[in-house]
């Protein structure tokens, strides 16, 4: 099997590790790694749930090769908190009701950061877009756009984002 | 089985590394290639991957613009100048499958996928094609015609095209059952220059209506010399399934695609696509 | 949202301190910030994958198996065959006393449905279990196939499932759920229109965003753990108790967070076989679907065909409905015997109508088994009875909502199952949504009330001609002789007519107690 080494920063920190040329980024975070905040829904592409990102791009993990992210820098959700607490999109989640079973929450959130690094006042088909790979079974949608918009408005305000009306 | 991934550095190695070696692909951003290692549908033993800087380049500041097979459909989107593939582009696919869909791959996806490909016929592009050490261009209709024969052992390196005149001469329609991002049930793409008031040059090009991107002739030939009015959509309209024998599959029947290619036609031609996508 | 205390204010409570109010879920944190732990995140080191050989075909007799080669290959530790499950054949709703037991958790003999796990085989990585799968020989036999609910009812139809010896679910002696209140050909008769329509469902996969499965894995003391997204973990837990013939208290199930369900993650088809593999390797065993899998094999919503025929009056009143319901079990029971018994007893609707006959039957075919899902049984039976309620009102010329309204079951109403309506609220539903979609709806419609002009004459039960002969038992061994009789059921008229003695049980007695107590208890 070739194997190479890899070098990329994960969550901040630089990492080398050994990987095979056919190994996914998701088998590498999630299977070797433990980072358990990467989910496997599909191992297709088409669900989002494993969604991270790569250079600042959403990236489904389960469909790009390990390989090719070296000198890359990764972030899984794991990297959201800051040193004031949870991340806007964070707290927007939970007040706005936008996870129910929580196994798409973590790429959905990712999906929404990398929309949000680049366009902090989305509109709401912006919105719909960004999370548009991303598959939820549980919300029916209109509660996570709710709280990226909602988190998008908190973030620009430099404060937590109200929890204006609720879905209950 | 174990693949092996090779990098190459230049476009000549890499394609001579595909002549040579055997059930070798070429990597592109790997969305479908790494969809079939997983699913154990992996028909190669080695993925070929190619850095050379060629791959990833976007010359559009004239009016014949180059771009370079690697360029990803978020690359496409970031670049003002081909504005009139955005709306191609953004539909291949979430954010996260656009920045990683390369554009020579997208011409080698089977249906239901090839969205841009299906525009990149419609605007005429031409392709440029690496066979070990010589290289040629073909029109993506000849491409598409040979693309079966030669899978995974040529190398693509770019495309060529012509900016369409105006905004309005370009039109891209993708029909989908899932909002806001499906896989295409019908796709349509028209390039539609007037000369004089009079349409010239007509290209209307379906996805999904045949095993390939293809030309939809009849109604080339029913708007070629008219004007985009009314009756000259209602000629195009009427002739719009002529030619395709559509397939039946999980998306809908080739009776219901024959139906409704009027209908989405027509919206294509008036300019009122929002209501179809 | 809003909150109308104004409707049933009599009937609430004013000291409520937590409905109507905003509670933060207590697994909102976990989730947002990825530290909930799903099954899987529970992998351990030395763990096992564990993959399925699955049929290629519909129906077919299994000739012969050959495992050697498989077990030969890279990875391979351990296969298992139906020899080497404790209990071979069961049932889930055996938990509720509901037999025959009908399914294999390894085919034997025969397969039923194209995807049914013939073998199980454990390796070192998932893909090593495939490829080892891929490699077990199986001798099939193709037998005819049948797809369609009614005919596999008719006769000469190929036999889906021996342990029931016949294509349809027997509740103790009826051929199928029968409810019969009143006199429909009376009411038909004296109704000024009658139309009848016939409605098909489509299966519906459930498709949880994290697909079903389970890691299982020696414990001390002789005790297995087993870390499962399973939807119902005693459920689980008893049936996983019962195939392995083991006591449940040397299992131990770690459940609690399900990466959604929607009622696909009720079946229990992981757990047995992934604590069987690591009782018998002594290692950790997961055993997941992919998604194809899920897609495929995973029990779908069952699909329901149903026949409505409706008597109604010009002046909108519905007199009578006859409905026939032929519910798609698919190969084996699973839940489906009691998702037919939900969508007899929702039949009539919310609706009061003073004549009704309903028979449901639980079918056997050669499809995906099916389970249950959000509502089974009711979901296509509202289907149905929704399309109709559109029709007949467009038949006597009334606006939809008011038809409901008109129609809508009160307060002190005798339901055609022998319930008294309590706590009806179909009015009230109606005439906000109408407010909502600024539908208007005529006076005499918004004065109406679920409180009001209900029970009196409408709480009786009204005389039912004489029943039917008591239902043909057919011995359950005897397959070629079960599929003569009874090809289709027999029409109202008929029946009626019919001068045979003994009344049946209450429609849903016995059954219908029972079938109460799995997916919730009436508690009043
Ligand atoms: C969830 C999901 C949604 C999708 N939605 C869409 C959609 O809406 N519309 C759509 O059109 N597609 C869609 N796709 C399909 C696919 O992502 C795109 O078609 C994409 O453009 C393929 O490009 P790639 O670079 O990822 O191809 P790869 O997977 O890298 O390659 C695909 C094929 O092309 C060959 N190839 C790639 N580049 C070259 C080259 N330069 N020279 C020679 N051969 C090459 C490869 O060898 C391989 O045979 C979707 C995919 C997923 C997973």
């Amino acid at each position: 099997m070739s194997h190479l080494t890899l070098r990329y920063r994960l969550n901040g920190n630089e990492r080398a590790d050994l990987v095979a040329g056919d190994e996914t980024l998701l088998s590498l975070l999630r299977y070797r790694l433990d980072t358990t905040s990467v989910r496997q829904g599909c191992r297709q592409g088409t669900c989002g749930t494993c969604t991270v990102l790569v250079d600042g791009e959403p990236r489904l993990a389960c469909i790009t090769l390990a390989a090719t992210c070296e000198g890359c820098a990764i972030e899984t959700a794991d990297s959201l908190p800051g040193s004031g607490g949870l991340h806007p999109l964070q707290q927007a989640f939970m007040d706005h009701f936008a996870a129910q079973c929580g196994f798409c929450t973590t790429g959905m959130l990712m999906a929404a950061k990398a929309l949000l690094d680049v366009n902090p006042s989305p509109s709401r088909e912006e919105v719909i877009d960004a999370i548009g790979g991303n598959i939820c079974r549980c919300t029916g949608y209109e509660p996570i756009v709710e709280a990226v918009l909602a988190a998008a408005t908190a973030a620009r305000a430099g404060a937590t984002p109200p929890a204006a009306h609720r879905h209950c | 089985m174990a693949i092996a991934l090779e990098t190459c550095h230049a476009l000549r190695e890499a394609a001579a590394l595909l002549g040579r070696a055997p059930a070798a692909r070429f990597l592109g951003g790997g969305t479908l290639l790494v969809r079939a290692l997983n699913e154990g549908e992996a028909d190669f033993s080695t993925l070929v991957r190619c850095l050379d800087p060629s791959l990833a380049e976007i010359r559009a500041s004239g009016p014949r613009i180059r771009i370079g097979a690697a360029v990803t459909m978020a690359r496409i989107l970031a670049t003002r100048e081909l504005d009139f593939l955005h709306s191609a582009a953004r539909s291949v696919g979430g954010p996260a499958v656009r920045a990683q869909a390369t554009l020579g791959g997208n011409l080698f996806a089977p249906p239901p996928y090839g969205d841009l490909c299906a525009a990149l016929l419609a605007l005429d592009a031409r392709v440029s094609v690496q066979s070990g050490y010589s290289a040629r261009d073909v029109s993506v209709e000849d491409f598409l015609r040979e693309r079966g024969n030669g899978a995974g052992r040529t190398l693509v390196a770019g495309v060529e095209l012509t900016r369409p005149r105006d905004s309005r001469a370009f039109r891209f329609l993708k029909v989908s059952k899932v909002r806001p991002k499906g896989v295409s049930m019908l796709t349509m793409a028209a390039r539609l220059e007037e000369s004089g008031g009079r349409l010239s040059g007509v290209r209307v090009v379906y996805a999904n209506m045949a095993p390939a991107p293809a030309r939809a002739a009849a109604v080339e030939r029913a708007l070629e010399g008219r004007r985009l009015d009314r009756t000259g959509i209602e000629a195009a309209a009427a002739v719009a399934s002529e030619g395709f024998s559509p397939p039946t599959d999980s998306l809908a029947s080739s009776w219901y695609r024959r139906a409704v290619a009027p209908v989405h036609l027509s919206r294509l031609l008036t300019g009122d696509s929002k209501r179809s996508a | 949202m809003e909150f109308r205390k104004d409707l049933f204010a009599s009937e609430r409570n004013e000291d409520l301190n937590e409905v109507g109010r905003p509670t933060q879920r207590q697994d909102a944190l976990g989730h947002v910030t990825g530290r909930s732990r799903f099954y899987e995140d529970h992998a351990m080191p030395g763990m096992l994958h564990m993959k399925f050989a699955r049929s290629p075909h519909h129906h077919a007799r299994i000739r012969s198996m050959d495992t050697a080669a498989a077990a030969r290959m890279p990875g391979v530790v351990r296969i298992l065959t139906a020899d080497d499950v404790p209990k071979r054949v069961h049932t889930l709703l055996i938990l509720i006393g509901l037999g025959p037991d009908d399914e294999p958790p390894l085919a034997f003999d025969k397969v039923r449905y194209r995807g049914e796990p013939v073998a199980a085989v454990i390796a070192e990585s998932e893909p090593a279990a495939s490829a080892a799968c891929a490699a077990i020989r199986i001798d099939y036999e193709p037998l005819p196939a049948v797809f369609d609910v009614e005919e596999a009812l008719a006769s000469g139809a190929p036999l889906v499932n021996e342990y029931h010896g016949r294509n349809w679910y027997d509740y103790e002696g009826h051929d199928y759920q029968k409810i019969r209140f009143g006199d429909v050909e009376a009411g038909f008769r004296a109704a000024d229109h009658v139309i009848e329509e016939r409605y098909q469902m489509t299966p519906i996969e459930h498709a949880p965003t994290e697909t079903g499965g389970c890691i299982a894995a020696p414990d001390t003391a002789g005790r297995y753990v087993c870390y499962t997204n399973t939807q119902a973990l005693f459920f689980s837990l008893e049936t996983a108790s019962r195939i392995l013939k083991m006591p449940s208290n040397r299992l131990h199930f770690v459940g609690g967070t399900v990466g959604g369900g929607f009622g696909g993650k009720v079946d229990s088809v992981h757990e047995p076989l992934a604590l069987l593999g690591a009782m018998l390797t002594q290692r950790p065993v997961r055993s997941a679907y992919t998604r194809a899998e899920e897609m495929q094999v995973s029990s779908p919503r069952g699909a329901e065909r149903i026949y409505i025929k409706d008597g109604v009056m010009n002046d909108g009143r519905i007199v009578a409905r006859y409905a026939r319901i032929y519910c798609d079990a698919g190969a084996y029971s699973r839940l489906s015997p009691y998702g037919a018994v939900k969508a007899a007893a929702h039949m009539p609707g919310p609706y009061y109508i003073p004549n009704v006959w309903v028979d449901a039957r639980c079918v056997y075919t050669n499809r995906t088994p099916s389970s249950a899902m959000r509502g089974f049984g009711v979901t296509g039976a509202d289907f149905a009875l929704e399309v109709q309620m559109d029709k007949l009102a467009r038949l006597v010329g009334a606006d939809p909502m008011e038809f409901r309204i008109q129609n809508a079951y009160r307060d002190g109403d005798m339901k055609a199952h022998r319930r008294v309506t309590k706590n009806a609220a179909l009015i009230e539903c109606v005439q906000a949504a109408a407010r909502l979609a600024d539908w208007p709806i005529g006076e005499r419609f918004q004065a109406m009330s679920s409180m009001r002009d209900g029970g009196g004459e409408r709480a009786r039960i009204p005389a039912t001609p004489p029943p039917e002969a008591p239902a043909r038992r057919v011995p359950a061994a005897a397959p070629e002789a079960a599929q003569a009789p009874l090809a289709t059921m027999p029409p109202p008229a008929a029946e009626t007519r019919s001068a045979a003695t003994p009344p049946p049980r209450t429609p849903l007695a016995g059954a219908g107690r029972r079938m109460s107590s799995l997916l919730g208890t009436r508690r009043r």
